[in-house]
This record gives C-alpha cells, sequence and structure tokens, in this order.
C-alpha cells in the first residue's frame, strides 16, 4: 500500500512538474501583459488603461478605435517600441544569467561574465568618441564588440579541446579589466562626446524603434529556444562536468553552445539598450528561488520575470520629470533587495 | 567468456606525474572485482580511463568489446555507470531529479521520460534505500544517504558494468554492508562492477577478485586470499600487517600495526593460553621478534595464532597438562630466547610447570597485568604465590599490545631505562647560559 501510494506521489509529481511550469509561465505572461498595459498609460500624456489596450488590440488585430489619433501614436510609436524592446532585452540579460550562473555554478556569474559587456562597451564607446565617422552603426558596433570579447576569452581559456571552467572564469576577469582600461581611456579623451559614451554606458532604452526592437527579438528568441532544448543538459551539468559526461553528456559541445548562444543573447541586448546591470544576476537567483534549480522550468521563468522587471523598472526610469538611464534603476532596486534576500539566508551561496 | 572491461597498456600522468604505468587488466563478465591500493596509487584514475573521463597518454581500454577511446560519451554512458567519490552539488534539485538524471542516456534531447524510465528510477531509488529521500533537496541529505543516491543514480542508469569509487567511504558500518549487499546483489544479476575500495576486509569479503595497486601498476590480482598476503600488504602500503581468516565471515581480514621503520632482532617466549596472547603474537612478530610460544593445547586460539605467524610451538594434546616433555621443550626454547612474555593467561595445576622453569630460567622477564590473580588463578596459594614471584622478577606492563612490545625491545636491547631521559638534564639544555 505504501509503495502504490510511493508511486502515485512519483507519478503526480511528474505531472505536477508540468502542470507547474505551465501556470508559471502563464502567471508570468500575465504579469508582462499587466506591466506593459500599464508602462504605456504612464508618461507626459496621461493615457488610461483601457485606451492603451484598445489601441493596442487595434493595432495587433486591425480595427478601429475609439482613442485620438495622437494617443495611438505615443502608444504604438513610442511608448510600446521601448517597451517591447525592455522586454525583449530583459528576457535575454535573465536567460543568459540563468545559464552563467548554472554553467559556472557560481552565483556571482551574470550575462557579462565572459567580456561581452566589456566587448560591447569597447566597440559602443570607440564609435561614439571616434574623431571620424565610423562607418558603422553604434549597436552592430556594440554586438561586433561583444562577440569579439566573449571568442577571445574563450579562446584564451582554451586548451587542448577543453576550456575548464575555473580559467574561462579567470579570462573573463582579465579580458573585463583589460577592455574597462580601453574604454576608461578613450573616455578620458572623448571630449565632447564624453556626456553620450557615458549615458551608452548606463543603459537605456530611450528612442527604442520597431526596427531595435525586431531585430533584437530575432535574435533573442530563437537563441533563448535553443537555450531551452539544451535545459536537461544544464541540469546534468551542475552535477559537475565529470558526472555529467559519465551520464553521456557531450561537456565540451554542450559547454561550448551554452556558452556561445547565451553570449549571442547578451550581446543582442548589450547592443540595443547598453550595459544593464543586475538584471541578469538577481532574477534567475530569485526566480531560484521560487521555482528551484530545474532549468527546464527556471529557463523559462527567469526569462519572463526578467523582462516584467525591466519593463517595470524602466517605467519607473522615465516616469520622473528627469529620465534616468535604466540601467540606476535597476541597480538601484534590484541590489537592496537582493541584500535583503542575502541577509534572510534565502538566497544561498553555493 | 569474454571480458567485460579489458585495460591494456594504459598509462596516465597528471601534472608530468606518472600516474599509471602501462596497467593492463581485464575483468570478467559477472564479476564483482575490487581496486585496493594505497591512498594515491591511481585507483580513481584507472576508474577514470575506464568511464572514458581520462583518456589514457598510452594504451587502450575496451568496454563490452569496444574501445572507449572511440566511443562518444552516450554511448559510453550506456555501458558504464559510475559513482564518484565524492559529488559537489550547489543547487537543491530534489532526490528524485538526480536519481532521474541516471536516465539520461536513454532519452532523446527532444525526448521526454516514458513511463518505463519512471519505473527505472523508482526501482533504483527502491533498492538503494532512498524512496523515503525523494523529495528532500539532496544537498540536504546526509553524506552517506548522498552516497546512497548516487547509487540510486548509477542503477537508473542501468549498464552493463558499473564503477564505483570508494562508495563505502561516508557510509557507518549497517549501510556499508547493506551497500555492497546490494552491488553484490547486481553481481548476482549478471552485472560487473568494479570498485575501488580502500577497506581491505570489506574489499576482501565482497569481491570475486582484487586487484592490488601501487607504483602504478597492478601488483598483485586475484582472489583475495592470494592478493592479500602480510609482503602484499605490506609492500604496497608500507605498513606492518598481518592477514589472518576472519572467524566470522571466514574472508581475509587485515590488521596493520603502522611502521616505525625499527625492525627489532632477537627472540621472544610467550607464555599464552586461551587466546590471552593473539593479538601480542601478532605486535610481536609485525616488530619482527622471532616468536615461540608454548606450551599451550594444541587447539588454544593462541596455538592457531602462533601457526599463523610460523612461530615455534610447543602443544600438548587438548585438556593434557605440561609433562616432563613439554617442560623441557619450553625449557630449551626458554635458554635460546632473549625475552620471555608472560601473557594474561590462567594458571593451573596445568601449565604451572611452564611457569615455574620461566621463573627459574635466566632470561628478562616481562609480565603482562592483565585480570588479577584471584581472578584467574586455579591453583590456589600456590598460584598466588607462583605469580607474585613472577611479577618481582619481571617487568610489569599494561595489558596493551604495544607496550608489551614496547618492554621487550628494551628488555632486548639490554639498556633497561635507555629511552627514559632524566627530565632534570633535559631542563638544563633548555636553559642556555652564556
Amino acid at each position: 500500500m505504501q509503495q502504490i501510494l510511493t508511486y502515485c506521489k512519483r507519478g503526480c509529481n511528474v505531472m505536477y512538474t508540468s502542470v507547474r511550469t505551465g501556470a508559471w509561465v502563464v502567471g508570468l505572461l500575465g504579469a508582462l501583459v499587466a506591466v506593459t498595459l500599464v508602462s504605456a498609460t504612464i508618461g507626459p500624456v496621461a493615457i488610461g488603461v483601457r485606451s492603451v489596450a484598445d489601441i493596442a488590440l487595434a493595432a495587433l488585430l486591425g480595427g478601429a478605435t475609439e482613442a485620438p489619433e495622437s494617443h495611438r501614436t505615443i502608444v504604438v510609436s513610442i511608448r510600446l517600441p521601448r517597451i517591447v524592446l525592455g522586454a525583449v532585452v530583459g528576457f535575454a540579460l535573465a536567460a543568459a544569467g540563468t545559464v552563467m550562473q548554472g554553467f559556472f555554478r557560481n552565483p556571482m556569474a551574470d550575462p557579462s561574465i565572459v567580456g561581452v559587456s566589456a566587448g560591447a562597451a569597447t566597440g559602443a564607446v570607440a564609435v561614439i568618441v571616434a574623431p571620424i565617422a565610423l562607418p558603422v552603426a553604434l549597436p552592430v558596433a556594440a554586438f561586433v564588440g561583444a562577440l569579439i570579447a566573449a571568442f577571445g576569452v574563450y579562446a584564451l581559456a582554451s586548451e587542448g579541446g577543453r576550456t575548464p571552467v575555473g580559467t574561462l572564469l579567470l579570462a573573463g576577469v582579465a579580458v573585463q579589466t583589460f577592455l574597462g582600461a580601453v574604454v576608461s581611456f578613450m573616455l578620458v579623451s572623448a571630449g565632447r562626446d564624453l556626456r553620450e559614451a557615458i549615458y551608452w554606458l548606463m543603459g537605456h532604452l530611450q528612442h527604442s524603434t520597431w526596427t531595435e526592437a525586431g531585430v533584437a527579438a530575432a535574435v533573442v528568441v530563437p537563441g533563448f529556444l535553443g537555450l531551452l532544448v539544451y535545459a536537461r543538459d544544464l541540469n546534468v551539468l551542475l552535477l559537475g562536468e565529470e558526472d555529467a559526461g559519465s551520464l553521456g553528456i557531450e561537456v565540451e559541445r554542450s559547454k561550448r553552445l551554452l556558452l556561445a548562444v547565451s553570449s549571442l543573447l547578451t550581446a543582442a541586448a548589450v547592443a540595443v539598450a547598453g550595459v544593464i546591470g543586475f538584471v541578469g544576476l538577481v532574477v534567475p537567483h530569485i526566480m531560484r528561488l521560487l521555482v528551484g534549480p530545474d532549468h527546464r522550468i527556471l529557463l523559462p521563468t527567469s526569462a519572463l520575470a526578467g523582462a516584467a522587471f525591466l519593463v517595470a523598472t524602466d517605467t519607473v526610469a522615465r516616469a520622473g520629470p528627469a529620465e534616468l538611464p535604466v540601467g540606476i534603476v535597476t541597480a538601484a532596486v534590484g541590489a537592496p533587495f537582493f541584500l535583503y534576500l542575502l541577509r534572510k539566508r534565502e538566497v544561498r551561496t553555493p | 567468456m569474454t571480458a567485460a572491461i579489458d585495460v591494456d597498456g594504459v598509462s596516465v600522468a597528471l601534472a608530468g606525474v606518472t600516474v599509471l604505468d602501462s596497467v593492463s587488466t581485464s575483468v570478467d563478465e559477472g564479476q564483482f572485482v575490487g581496486l585496493v591500493g594505497p591512498n594515491g596509487a591511481g585507483k580513481t584514475t584507472l576508474l577514470r580511463t575506464i568511464t572514458g573521463a581520462l583518456a589514457p597518454d598510452r594504451g587502450t581500454v575496451h568496454v563490452a568489446g569496444e574501445d572507449v577511446a572511440a566511443l562518444g560519451s552516450r554511448a559510453t554512458s550506456r555501458l558504464v555507470a559510475s559513482v564518484p567519490q565524492s559529488t559537489a552539488l550547489a543547487f537543491e534539485f530534489p532526490v528524485s531529479h538526480v536519481v532521474a538524471m541516471g536516465r539520461t542516456p536513454h532519452i532523446g534531447r527532444f525526448g521526454t521520460r516514458t513511463a518505463a524510465d519512471r519505473e527505472a528510477v523508482d526501482a533504483a531509488m527502491e533498492r538503494a534505500a532512498v524512496t523515503d529521500l525523494a523529495d528532500r533537496p539532496v544537498t540536504e541529505v546526509s553524506g552517506g544517504e548522498r552516497q546512497r543516491v548516487f547509487l540510486a543514480r548509477a542503477l537508473a542508469q542501468d549498464t552493463p558494468v558499473l564503477l564505483l569509487d570508494e562508495p563505502t567511504s561516508d557510509l557507518d558500518v549497517n549501510h556499508q554492508v547493506r551497500t555492497l549487499d546490494i552491488v553484490s546483489d547486481l553481481v548476482a544479476e549478471g552485472r560487473t562492477v568494479v570498485a575501488a575500495i580502500h577497506d581491505l576486509d570489506l574489499a576482501a569479503r565482497y569481491c570475486d577478485e582484487l586487484r592490488l595497486l601501487y607504483d602504478g601498476r597492478i601488483q598483485a590480482s586475484g582472489p583475495p586470499a592470494s592478493v592479500l598476503t602480510d609482503a602484499t600488504v605490506e609492500a604496497a602500503f608500507g605498513a606492518r600487517a598481518r592477514v589472518v581468516e576472519h572467524p566470522v565471515t571466514g574472508s581475509m581480514s587485515v590488521t596493520a600495526f603502522g611502521s616505525d621503520g625499527a625492525t627489532a632482532d632477537g627472540r621472544v617466549h610467550v607464555v599464552a593460553g586461551g587466546g590471552a596472547a593473539t593479538p601480542l603474537l601478532h605486535h610481536l612478530d609485525a616488530a619482527g621478534f622471532e616468536c615461540s610460544v608454548g606450551a599451550v593445547s594444541a587447539d588454544d586460539p593462541d596455538a592457531e595464532t602462533a601457526r599463523a605467524i610460523d612461530a615455534d610451538l610447543v602443544t600438548v594434546p587438548p585438556y593434557a597438562p605440561v609433562d616432563d616433555e613439554a617442560r623441557a621443550a619450553v625449557v630449551d626454547r626458554l635458554r635460546r630466547a632473549d625475552a620471555v612474555v608472560v601473557a594474561d593467561v590462567t594458571v593451573a595445576a596445568g601449565n604451572r610447570p611452564v611457569l615455574d622453569a620461566v621463573h627459574e630460567a635466566d632470561v628478562p622477564v616481562v609480565v603482562v597485568d592483565g585480570r588479577p590473580i584471584d581472578a584467574r588463578n586455579l591453583a590456589g596459594a600456590a598460584g598466588r604465590r607462583l605469580d607474585a614471584r613472577l611479577r618481582t622478577r619481571g617487568r610489569v606492563v599494561d595489558d596493551d599490545p604495544a607496550a608489551v612490545v614496547a618492554a621487550v625491545r628494551r628488555v632486548v636491547g639490554g639498556g633497561a631505562g635507555d629511552a627514559d631521559t632524566d627530565p632534570d638534564s633535559r631542563t638544563a639544555e633548555a636553559d642556555p647560559r652564556p
């Protein structure tokens, strides 16, 4: 009898897992939609939630709306692109952060740990401060810089077909430090462009366009699906590489793929929004607390929570009389909350 | 019969140090082979070459006829499961999830767990006795429980070959035996198991065969009784050791005495009986003394021990008193001895002639201070007198084999008190005055 009960419990648990994943995903999607609607009402021109919903539905499905033309323009061409871009960036950063923390088995890992942000900053600041106009757009330079830095770190840390995680971490820190020096040097000699460069570095979402949002989403969505396919490998990798190998995971190949795709996601996010800290570090910790360490649940929930979080913080950033770079708000909100969790011992340091 | 595992000329150097030096061995299907040897002998390294986690610098490893180096991780993981020695788990997966990870080799990238997978996981948890822990985070179970969780994971992996690296190191006595019983059952079902086991007694008791690994090579190979001998254990572990048959399990049992580097030299006669001298005889023998024993009853446990250590044994038939012939034999041994030890024996009419002979012999005497005389005296006032005389004549030592060996060393060395430094002179030395 006891055994039958236990078996039932097991079976239920398996079903429970997928139901739970579904419930979390639906809940977080709801939260994201709610945050989006509320965010779109806020700004110099106050527009009611109902009008916003009306306008959004009309824009999505086609059809008429009673809202004034000016409101429609504000919502569809100014606020929504920014919100969607924020959602995509938050989604990408939180997903990449989740993967990096698992990959490095290190709670301090964030999406930029292999030098992605430092590389993007180098590319972006170079374009901003260059005395002559370079023939590349700023986001492209940032994107390329990010990928070069990540690949460089990977190559530096690899030897004989293996890439020890510890070496990767140290190489990442060293490269970040070096590129930090390069960026500082460029800032010192920036002159009139200093303000724009600083602004970019702090992370920002203003003047977002549908094009930016679309391009970012085109990179982020397929990349995320790729990561999701490897979620089970990531779980097994948490047991340690040798164990993972003995369970049939092609360790080096999985590591390469996870690293490449999460770097790509981060690069896409940083290229369009600058260096936005803390989303990729804190959101995965909070979600791990709520849903557990299984990446098949953690990865989608973290990504959605990151999206909602960034949309919310960006709303705060632009709600005041003077707009703040969103990176300041994420850090200012995220760090104290994280410290609170840390003090309560809710976040464990492995 | 095909070899389940065939290791051929495998050499491995880690960080420039040769760990395995052209090791060759094979394990037959359905055998339980124990890998024994001192710490750092390369047991784990050898296991890692079999899982394919470590590519040997030279040589090949075949599992079920397949070259491990040529197989991918996935194919290998369907042939070999391993239970690691230690695991660093930072993330709070429930125990059932960790066990379910054992199914990874059987599930495709886009596949999901089938009913068969779930059954395999449940059966593995049941078998390793971790079903009750299923929902606990694996980070919060004890070290011993965690070892069983990883055994369950390996069982769920359902492979013909199972490798265990110190599977019992964190387990209590009960779970050590239970774990090895599970492993024995698996072997009985036809699986092949190789386990690195540091507990030589357990290895001898459970394994069909042993491989003794040290100095980068397999130095002995075969059934436990042939692999574990005084000489092999001493050579491998650098400790003086005695290998005897265990009275309960009937398998080989190893007792190590440690090595102080000094090999004693001399002949010691031991007055034994009733098993009182058995530990002492092993210690004296291990310390390098040549022993004679007697006279004891031929079926006495001490006689058994004396035979095991190849001592010069004087016996009398069971229940017979020491006759003149036996007494003469003892006197002869005493004449040639450098010291005599009177163990914590019963004093009775039957062995009084031996004790008298000791008293009269011209040889230093060490008396073991065991039970009070009244508790072991069957010879009345004469027995008490004899005991008192021996105590006056000899050096009385606590009933501790190591202490007795030390005392024997001192009397055989001739310089009684040599080792004791005068505390006053030491103080003076430590006080340098200009």
